[in-house]
């Protein structure tokens, strides 16, 4: 066996194990302390865990390719509540009136169009001025989520859509439309960053920058069209959560990067870039999503959760340091 | 080729861009709204910028070294909610130092997992912020905290009081900036913190240890954070246990606008007491020609890319990138 | 031995390049031809403009004047891509390398053959890389990780990646700086077959063994301009050297002189995992003890270890007699030793910091005025060794990565001597810097040890090594195979030792 592949298979495993085990814990655990008698594995419950995971776990599958290639984006949050309003506020627009439900495609439209803009203009700032992602995110984060409350304020944006509603709380073969949706999203990502020559490159830029620029590779675009990428996806969690919801709080998604970021990180992708499987990225989603509902059913609070998984998110980036030494003839700096 | 002079023209421009941008602000909002250069506007910029300003001197040791605090935020809002609860427990007087105490060991841990276990300070304060918040709401029960007897306590004096007519927060913060800024400056430590942020291999190479630097920088983080708590509490006596969620962009924001790098090695105290107050002031200038409070956000954002951007350009000779 | 033939157009021409950049003059009027099947060495000292020639001709740089012809016609590349579009492969020093990525995506990269949907041709790729593959006689396939390959077969893996295109002109980096013997000769190989084939290759290497066996004709650089053409079979050692230095450098073999002091550093049995095993050797005042073999012989990893940065898994260390344990830099500078370490920027300065504070940066703790630094005692430091080691700046406010490498070496020296160490370990002192600053650096060297200094010197080029050392310890893949005296060294038995013959092995 060629050395490495063992701690890359532990790797790539150790998400799952990880989710076993927590399946575990919550199921004995809840035996003794759960507040309700269903069993935490129920059927329904699990159900339900996936339909939990699509909004966060959409995005994820965004990040994930932005981070194999080497970037980061703290404005998903931000992204998601403004493409959230468009959704919501579009469909309330004068021009629209006499249209009935052909507004909702227009809507829907109109919001994923809003995403793939705002990703598309983080990326076209970090390719033309070269500054590093995470500043500029960071910046619109701030602006982006500026837009948001000046749209309307510290009031919410509403508007309830039946139809949407139906098509948002429907099941089709047992599973909800959002499980669907991040599915969907999860096998197209997956074969983005798998068969796609766009997607390899993705994997090459972010493992070796200067090798793909001298290899011929237009990095600029290339990242313009991943952070276009992310846009889409986080104006595609928002349709699939608001088309239900019908009402975005101005705070809406505020601290998803924070939850995006562990779910792939928890996932094995390397910060560094040039590694990550969209696979172990849905395994972290999972994970983190079933601690939430885990904690949850044995009566632990929000508070919690958010302890809980902050400790974990460190503890992953020690055993991952720990998995990566190389003994006692590392060099001591 | 004419290019070097406009080169260096640019060169001149960039690294003074932030001045002249902040002189061209002023200028517009004080021809915009007589009221921007009054003196008691002046101090009541400088006074909400204090808080802020408190928490981007530690921030600013952080990133010097190389590193980053993504945690202030959270850990402001804990050191106010513990503050606030412990007042009433056990009196201000001793609900100060036990806050502090608490906060400086929220810190070390974070300088621990940075520093001595070389883990990654992006992620590693990430979920910090998240986990600061959840022990903040388990220890507030998830309810806002306020002081019983709000009009007989000295404890206001932090955030209320003043001396010789000075807002304390203000005298706070100038004499942490002056503390602080000399240290970075003129000390053994302070020297060792921009050789370990700008090489810390050489550094380690020049026997300096790096872990306790790094450890370091995080305990002086928390300690600002911890009176950036004192003042918030003081200055409200009750607080929602989200008080400092967000704070830490703006705080980020601060010190990149004041030039130090990400990269680390480069900064300095002054430069950040530049970007808290060009902050504040564009944001109070904002207020006063009449734009509303959210617009803010959006030409901080502005501001901070074409802050670094022209920092950038200024270094690589040329205005836009190279990457093809 | 032929000369080309002279009615061949050569596959690659430049004539009369220059490229300047601000405020320097990088390649001043450069002109050579290579011809099909001829392998054509490039040499020069680091600064001599290899490097920004390579950059013209990879399309990173544009010249200012000058041409390019490939086939003899006209040609302007402007992008890496071009390059590679027009024949013209390079395969790098650095790897240029995606470790996570396979062997076929990596020959393939930024061409990967593409399906419908933006899709890529999985079997076009595997079958077309197992082709080139082998071409070459390699023992790994075109689905293995990169990053799990050795060194020598991710070089392969580069050469395979030029097989993939036309390629008219080769040119080879340092190809064989961390290679073992053994996959040296599959590389010359390969050379061979590739010439065979009338490819033109550009060989650039400092390692002259190699320049003779294996090119025709060799180039050389000096201070950015063109200084002339050899062939090899016509032209000795010699004669290339003094082409690129101008001079002859006087590397005469240096004569113990005298006064030995007591023993300073003494290391038993010292051994750090399978990096180097069952060391053993002392260093006396007044002494230079060279450290003399291929890179990954163990040597800067001995001197790593007698720093504090590796723990050594047996053996002990001895200072004046003493046995010591030495955890960290910051220990082992309290026991008075010094570390000139091998990269001098990564290592040995804070580029972005003045000259002073680098200086005294080892002493920061030391130099106290109240809780300050006692910066008049920092310039005052800076001044003496600035005059003592003839540093050329304007001032010490002047940040160190704007100097010249040879004054950037003479900045670590000086924050080592500063600290009057008790054992100097130099690790490649003058690697990379202009020769007038080498020739000072060895004088300062023998200076010091006339000082009663104990000083290591830790080199990869015999003449310096035979030049400044009174007694040259040969290590071989972590062993230390000999020590000589400076009576007993010749180049032969020396590069033998270092080869990993043995032959009466003298303590």
């Amino acid at each position: 066996m060629a050395p490495g592949t063992l701690s890359n298979y532990l790797k790539s495993g150790a998400i799952w194990a990880f989710i076993v085990l927590e399946l575990a814990f919550f199921s004995i655990a809840g035996e003794y302390f759960s507040l309700s008698d269903k069993a935490f594995m129920d059927f329904d419950n699990m159900l339900l865990l996936f339909k939990q995971s699509a909004p966060i776990g959409i995005i994820a599958m965004g990040m994930t390719i932005i981070m194999v290639n080497g970037n980061i984006d703290l404005s998903v949050g931000a992204t998601y509540a403004l493409c959230a309003i468009v959704l919501l506020d579009s469909m309330t627009w004068p021009i629209f009136a006499g249209l009935g439900d052909a507004v909702i495609p227009i809507s829907w439209a109109l919001a994923l169009l809003t995403g793939v803009l705002l990703g598309a203009l983080n990326g076209l700032i970090v390719w033309k001025t070269g500054v590093d992602a995470f500043i500029v995110t960071l910046g619109s984060m701030l602006g982006y989520r500026g837009l948001v409350f000046m749209y309307n304020g510290e009031q919410p944006t509403s508007h309830l859509n039946w139809t949407l509603v139906d098509f948002a709380e429907a099941q089709f073969l047992g599973l909800h439309t959002a499980t669907w949706f991040l599915l969907a999203v999860t096998v197209a990502i997956w074969f983005l960053m798998n068969r796609t020559v766009h997607g390899r490159n993705a994997y090459a830029i972010g493992d070796n920058r200067s090798a793909a620029v001298n290899a011929g590779i237009r990095v600029g675009p290339h990242m313009m069209i991943n952070f276009m990428i992310i846009g889409f996806l986080a104006a595609l969690s928002a349709v699939v959560f608001y088309s239900e919801s019908g009402s975005v709080n101005p705070n809406d998604g505020e601290l998803y990067e924070l939850w995006i970021i562990t779910a792939v990180v928890l996932g094995g992708t390397k910060l560094t870039g040039g590694s990550g499987s969209i696979v172990s990225t849905f395994g972290g989603v999972l994970a983190i999503q079933l601690l939430r509902k885990g904690l949850a059913h044995i009566g632990a609070d929000t508070s919690t959760v958010n302890l809980v998984i902050g400790l974990i998110l460190i503890a992953v980036l020690f055993l991952d340091r720990q998995l990566n030494l190389k003994g006692k003839e590392e060099l001591r700096v | 080729m004419g290019a070097l002079s406009k080169f260096e023209i640019g060169g001149v421009l960039a690294r003074q861009g932030i001045l002249i941008a902040f002189v061209l602000f002023m200028i517009a909002f004080t021809i915009a709204n007589q009221r921007f250069l009054d003196p008691d506007n002046i101090l009541g910029v400088i006074r909400s910028s204090a808080i802020l300003g408190v928490m981007a001197l530690g921030v600013t040791f952080v990133v010097i070294s190389g590193n980053l605090d993504l945690s202030v935020g959270s850990m402001m809002s804990f050191s106010t909610i513990v503050v606030l609860d412990l007042h009433d427990k056990i009196g201000p007087a001793l609900a100060i130092p036990a806050m502090f105490i608490m906060t400086l060991a929220l810190g070390a841990l974070i300088g621990f997992l940075v520093g001595y276990l070389k883990l990654n300070s992006l992620i590693v304060t990430l979920g910090m912020l998240s986990a600061i918040h959840g022990l903040t709401l388990t220890y507030s029960g998830g309810k806002n905290m306020d002081i019983a007897d709000k009009a007989g306590t000295w404890f206001s004096v932090f955030g209320q009081g003043s001396i010789l007519g000075i807002p304390v927060p203000i005298l706070i913060f100038a004499l942490l900036a002056a503390v602080l800024g000399t240290m970075l400056a003129k000390t053994p430590f302070g020297r060792k913190v921009y050789a370990v942020g700008g090489n810390g291999v050489a550094a380690t190479f020049s026997g300096i240890r790096r872990a306790r630097v790094v450890f370091m920088c995080y305990l002086l983080s928390s300690f600002c954070v911890a009176t950036a708590g004192l003042i918030q509490a003081s200055r409200s006596l009750g607080s929602q246990n989200t008080v400092g969620q967000g704070l830490e962009l703006e705080v980020l924001a601060a010190v990149i606008l004041g030039g130090a790098s990400l990269m680390g090695g480069s900064g300095t105290i002054f430069k950040t007491v530049i970007g808290v107050l060009i902050l504040g002031f564009i944001q109070n200038g904002l207020l006063l020609v009449g734009l509303q409070f959210y617009a803010q956000y959006v030409v901080t954002w502005i501001i901070i890319i074409l802050a670094v951007w022209l920092d950038i350009a200024a270094k690589r000779g040329r205005l836009w990138s190279p990457i093809a | 031995m032929s000369r080309p033939d002279t009615g061949q157009t050569p596959v690659l021409r430049l004539e009369n390049i220059v490229k300047t950049f601000p405020g320097v003059r990088a390649l001043d009027g450069v002109s050579f031809a290579v011809m099909p099947g001829e392998v054509h060495a490039l040499m020069g000292e680091n600064g001599a403009g290899k490097s920004t020639l390579m950059k013209v001709l990879g399309g990173i740089h544009q010249p200012n004047e000058g041409q390019i012809f490939v086939e003899e016609q006209a040609t302007v590349i402007n992008t890496p891509l071009e390059a590679k579009a027009k024949g013209i492969v390079f395969i790098h020093q650095e790897l240029s390398l995606a470790e996570e990525l396979s062997v076929a995506e990596n020959i393939y990269l930024g061409e990967l053959p593409r399906k419908s949907f933006g899709r890529v041709d999985w079997n076009k790729l595997f079958a077309e890389t197992n082709e080139i593959l082998g071409k070459l006689n390699v023992s790994f396939d075109a689905k293995a990780r990169v990053g799990d390959l050795s060194i020598a077969n991710q070089q392969m893996v580069e050469i395979a990646r030029a097989l993939t295109v036309d390629a008219k002109a080769v040119i080879f980096d340092e190809p064989t700086a961390s290679l073992t013997d053994a996959e040296k000769v599959v590389l010359f190989d390969v050379i061979a077959d590739l010439k065979s084939q009338g490819v033109g290759i550009i060989y650039i290497s400092h390692r002259m063994e190699e320049i003779f066996k294996i090119t025709d004709r060799i180039s050389v650089l000096r201070d950015g301009q063109y200084s002339g053409t050899l062939t090899t079979a016509q032209t000795n050692e010699d004669e290339v050297t003094q082409l690129m230095i101008g001079r002859s450098l006087d590397l005469s073999r240096n004569v113990s002189h005298g006064e030995l002091g007591d023993v300073a550093l003494e290391v038993r049995g010292l051994s750090c995992g399978h990096l180097y095993q069952d060391i053993s050797f002392e260093v006396r005042r007044g002494e230079v003890v060279g450290f003399y073999g291929l890179v990954g012989a163990g040597r800067t990893e001995i001197a790593e270890t007698l720093f504090g940065l590796r723990d050594p898994s047996a053996g002990t260390i001895l200072l004046d007699g003493k046995e010591v344990r030495i955890n960290s830099p910051a220990e082992a500078i309290a026991h008075g030793i010094s570390l000139v370490p091998e990269d001098r920027k990564g290592q040995g300065l804070v580029l972005g910091m003045n000259c002073r504070d680098n200086m005294t940066l080892p002493q920061v703790d030391d130099l106290k005025a109240g809780p300050f630094v006692a910066e008049g005692a920092e310039v005052a430091i800076f001044d003496q060794y600035r005059d003592r080691l003839d540093i050329r700046t304007p001032g010490w406010r002047q940040l160190v990565g704007n100097l010249s490498g040879g004054n950037q070496q003479k900045i670590v020296i000086g924050k080592w001597l500063s600290m009057h160490p008790n054992v100097l370990i130099l690790d490649e002192p003058t690697r990379g810097i202009d020769v007038g600053s080498k020739s000072e650096i060895h004088n300062l060297i023998r200076d010091l040890a006339s000082q009663g200094y104990a000083v290591i010197v830790i080199s990869s080029e015999m003449p310096e090594v035979l030049h400044v050392s009174d007694r040259i310890i040969a290590m071989y893949h972590g062993e230390l195979i000999r020590t000589f005296s400076s009576e007993e060294v010749t180049e032969d038995n020396l590069i033998q030792a270092i080869s990993g013959i043995r032959s009466d092995k003298v303590a």
